[in-house]
């Protein structure tokens, strides 16, 4: 194929191909291709946010569902990025740990503070990917018993067993009212 | 009392903190290279195998594939102890084996490629089972291991490294004995402490033979000695550490992962990243090794052992690089928990068609003693001795000696932790809870509840060498320069306390470098519980001397003695007298001041562990609870109690406790493969099945280094797993020889229903 059949053809699915999404707090128009700054239809929102836009801090560890590493917000809910198709993000509204701060001030959200002050990691190769599934329990009730903090983390390896440490600054930002 | 610190002893923040909860730090998969290549690596679907033919001309052509390696094509590097295996062999030794190493422009490319290469196989017997591959006939992995057997002795500890324990008089001894027992136990579940961050690495090779490589393990110069070694001390190896995603002990050598994207480079010149996935990171890195022990111990009605003789026997998987290395460690471990003036302990190794084991937090003494203590178990029965009061009289006391990983005698002159077992008893309510051998300590309805005690201890705290430099800038600023990375325990944020402590700086003016090879000296990195007191070592000396330096220059402008000098806050002066000081700087603002700090191994301190567990066992459904767990240690000094308590709440994931209840890699006996080779069917402890867990921890000055603090960080997960076999058994009444204590293997113990074949042992 030359270089301009390649272009036009690109140009066409550009063209007719966009994905649209908000990802902390900026619209995101994603082009869908097999070039390396687009979007592969069986690109995962894990896939497209550590590759495809640098944003790293959401950790691949089993890519198969199982452990949480790659836990994000979509529309204030906790999803798996490794389970989720970019394709069809369409219109939502992400938050990756990235976007976790104070927009305007640069301020560590509460709960990232209280992971601080209550040393709630060991490695933190987890810990993004629990900070987001505390902070999506929080979204839904901001005063959880450390029942309910538990369940909501059950989905979330850690093997350095940074779990006590979690349940405690999480408890902290609840028993604060966050 | 402890002399009161600024820092030391106090909850700081992490210097790595707010990078961790905003997801800024990088971790070696996060950090981007220009012009890529992607690696892949096409595993053998068989457990042995001879590589007859490989067609790789179909993926040769796949668009974006820039190599493919096979065996045909690589040099003759091998590695492993001693180094047999080679990188890309034509004989593949278990399932998962590397067949072909595929470098792409992407990931897809490269899966792709994979599935185009046509391998032709001849079939070889393989064999799984330890005392199967010993047996004459069984299938030979190695000719350079006759029957299966992997030569004795780990080079790095000298040449009379320990292979057995041999002293006093046998005869003598089992005379002495008023109960002799003999038995086998098995740990042999081969659990996997899985790291959330698969292993990887990223390297560059430029010609004619100079290889960087960046990372992910605990200690770059490690890495580096062991490739040199493969390499064949030919190539220049540069290597650049990164913040470890969990390790275990299992990102000490991952020398396989970084040779393959070393080839790779080397045959493309481009960098290339090789990120295992979670299933080859089951399937193919590392596993705790598998312990099988026969033993005849003899004791005393006072719980003095008389005799202990046995055979030990260590399954390495499909080659061994470390596990001459935990034998020998854990034959040292054995003989500090057990006072016995008569051994006659050997040992193997074994090979078998299966993913390999390696270096894993225990490092030896776990795999040993969850088999050797349920023995000892026995005799204490037969005698009604307490399992609490036996581990308290016979763990090593002040004076008292054992043969290290080196083969020399060694005089412990440490603490006793007698104290501190009895604080942990205490607050447990071992007395209140213990009745007796296979006797409940509660029972409501078909609930069983029990109790059982483990000990460990490690005299590595002092292992191997490490050194730092401590560089002060005039204007008051210091930095830390080390090859260590992060690895999960703090420790790089603690050394920048001890640092400050030293030099009495606010922690903020301590900089820590980036950790590689390059430029920082020599460590052999947190391997171990050596952290706090090796490495701390080399840290404080490096600060001590930096300091004298300081002091040198500023003495004659202060018309004082060196040793007269303080200095606070960067400001220098003669004691009593803050008045008349001057700044740093005042030494002069052009120059740098460098101090140098090494540790040199010392085999004569220990740590020691004592768990304490209670479990519920329902013997309707033979589903073992965890309840509640007391960690008992004395550290000597608290260094950073966060921190701490994070390494001590460690007991129970990562194959440690729980490798006794629910954690174990299935191995398919009769195709080699292993079922559980992921997060779902790889059972992991949650959020919501936690145990209470209280840690009782003494600061009893220990000496060590000026801070007389000592490490525990390691052994927390190794007292658990046999703690959990006693307190089953006792829960139920009835002996539980093999772990983890499945439903199953609960409800057989209750005849309730058919025992599957034993992979463990019988006593």
């Amino acid at each position: 194929m030359s270089d301009i059949t390649v272009r036009e053809k690109n140009k066409k699915i550009s063209q007719a191909k966009r994905v649209t999404l908000i990802i902390n707090g900026e619209q995101r128009n994603l082009e869908i291709g097999h070039l390396p700054h687009q979007v592969e239809t069986t690109h995962t929102l894990l896939h497209t946010l550590r590759e495809t836009l640098g944003l790293t801090g959401t950790k691949l560890t089993c890519d198969n569902g199982a452990c949480g590493s790659c836990t994000v917000l979509m529309d204030g809910k906790a999803i798996l990025s490794c389970m989720t198709l970019t394709v069809e993000c369409g219109g939502k509204d992400i938050t990756t740990i990235e976007g976790l701060k104070d927009r305007d001030t640069g301020a560590l959200d509460p709960l990232q503070q209280s992971f601080i002050d209550h040393t709630a990691f060991q490695c933190g190769f987890c810990t993004p990917g629990i900070i987001m599934s505390a902070k999506a329990l929080l979204n839904e009730n901001s005063t959880p018993t450390e029942v309910q903090v538990k369940e909501a983390l059950s989905g979330n390896f850690c093997r350095c067993i940074s779990h006590y440490q979690v349940v405690r600054a999480v408890m902290a930002v609840s028993e604060g009212g966050a | 009392m402890n002399e009161p610190y600024r820092y030391i002893g106090k909850a700081t923040q992490r210097n790595d903190a707010v990078g961790i909860v905003t997801g800024t730090v990088q971790y070696l998969n996060d950090v981007k290279f220009k012009n890529l290549l992607y690696a892949k690596v096409l595993r053998s679907p068989h457990p042995h195998a001879l590589i007859k033919n490989i067609d790789k001309s179909k993926a040769e052509n796949l668009k974006g594939v820039k190599a493919i390696l096979t065996w045909e094509n690589v040099p003759d590097w091998k590695g492993g102890t001693p180094g047999v295996t080679r990188i890309l062999g034509r004989r593949l030794r278990f399932v998962g084996d590397v067949v072909a190493l595929i470098a792409a422009t992407s990931e897809e490319i490269a899966k792709e490629a994979s599935s185009l290469i046509d391998v032709e196989y001849e079939i070889l017997p393989a064999v799984f089972d330890e005392e199967e591959a010993v047996k004459p006939g069984a299938p030979q992995l190695y000719d350079e291991f006759p029957g299966n057997i992997v030569t004795p002795g780990f080079p790095i500890f000298g040449p009379k490294c320990l292979t057995a324990i041999a002293m006093g008089d046998m005869d003598k001894g089992f005379a002495e004995a008023e109960v002799i027992v003999e038995g086998t136990c098995g740990y042999a579940n081969i659990p996997n402490p899985i790291p959330p961050e698969p292993p990887g690495a990223v390297a560059l090779w430029e010609e004619p033979s100079r290889v960087t490589i960046w990372v992910s393990n605990q200690a770059p110069h490690v890495d580096r000695m062991t490739l040199s070694e493969i390499f064949g001390h030919e190539v220049e190896i540069f290597t650049h550490g990164h913040p470890v995603g969990g390790s275990f002990g299992t990102k000490i050598i991952t020398w396989q992962v970084q040779a393959f994207a070393t080839l790779l480079s080397r045959a493309t010149g481009r960098p290339v990243k090789i990120i295992y996935t979670k299933e080859e990171h089951i399937a193919a890195f590392v596993l705790r090794p598998s312990s099988k022990m026969h033993a005849r111990v003899g004791m005393k009605k006072d719980g003095t052992v008389t005799a202990v003789s046995g055979k030990w026997l260590v399954g390495t998987g499909h080659y061994s690089m470390t596990s001459q290395a935990q034998l020998a460690v854990g034959l040292g471990e054995v003989q500090i928990m057990t006072r016995c003036a008569n051994w006659d302990l050997q040992t193997d190794i074994i090979c078998t068609n299966r993913n390999a084991s390696g270096s894993v937090r225990g490092f030896g003494g776990q795999e040993l003693k969850c088999a050797f203590i349920p023995i000892l178990s026995r005799a204490m029965a037969q005698l009604n001795l307490d399992p609490f009061e036996f581990i308290k009289k016979n763990y090593i006391k002040p004076g008292e000696g054992y043969f290290w990983r080196d083969g020399n005698w060694y005089i412990y002159r440490g603490i006793d932790y007698s104290e501190a077992m009895d604080k942990g008893a205490e607050r447990f309510g071992w007395k209140e809870k213990w009745r007796g051998w296979l006797q409940p300590s509660a029972q409501k309805g078909s609930l069983r509840s029990g109790v059982g005690v483990g000990v460990h201890g490690n005299a590595d705290i002092g292992e191997d060498t490490s050194e730092a430099y401590v560089r002060l800038s005039t204007e008051g600023t210091v930095t830390l320069i080390t090859s260590l990375t992060e690895h999960g325990t703090g420790q790089r944020s603690n050394y920048v306390k001890m640092i400050g402590e030293v030099l009495q700086l606010p922690l903020e003016r301590i900089f820590i470098s980036a950790s590689d090879s390059v430029i920082a000296p020599f460590d052999f990195g947190p391997v171990g519980s050596r952290g706090t007191y090796a490495i701390g070592s080399a840290a404080i000396s490096a600060a001590e001397d930096a300091k004298r330096q300081l002091f040198q220059l500023a003495a004659p402008i202060l018309g004082a003695n060196v040793e007269d000098l303080e200095t606070v806050d960067g400001l220098i002066f003669a004691k009593g007298k803050p008045e008349q000081c001057i700044p740093w700087i005042a030494t002069g603002h052009d120059r740098t001041i460098m101090g140098y700090g090494r540790f040199d191994p010392d085999y004569t301190l220990a740590n020691c562990m004592t768990t304490f567990v209670e479990v519920e066992v329902d013997t309707e459904t033979g589903k073992v609870t965890l309840q509640n767990v007391v960690n008992a240690t004395d550290v000597g000094q608290i260094i950073d109690p966060p921190g701490l308590e994070g390494q001590l709440n460690g007991c129970l994931g990562s194959s440690g406790i729980d490798s006794a209840i629910f954690e174990e890699t299935i191995i398919d006996p009769t195709t080699g493969h292993i079922l559980n080779a992921n997060l779902i069917d790889y059972k992991w402890r949650t959020f919501s099945e936690l145990p209470e867990i209280d840690n009782v921890v003494l600061e009893t000055p220990i000496s060590s280094h000026r801070f007389r603090a000592i490490g525990v960080g390691e052994v927390a997960t190794s007292p658990g797993p046999s703690a959990i076999l006693m307190a089953v058994s006792n829960a139920i009444g009835t002996w539980l020889h093999e772990y983890p204590v499945t439903p199953e293997r609960v409800l057989a113990a209750l005849n309730k229903v058919k025992s599957q074949e034993h992979a463990g042992g019988a006593l």
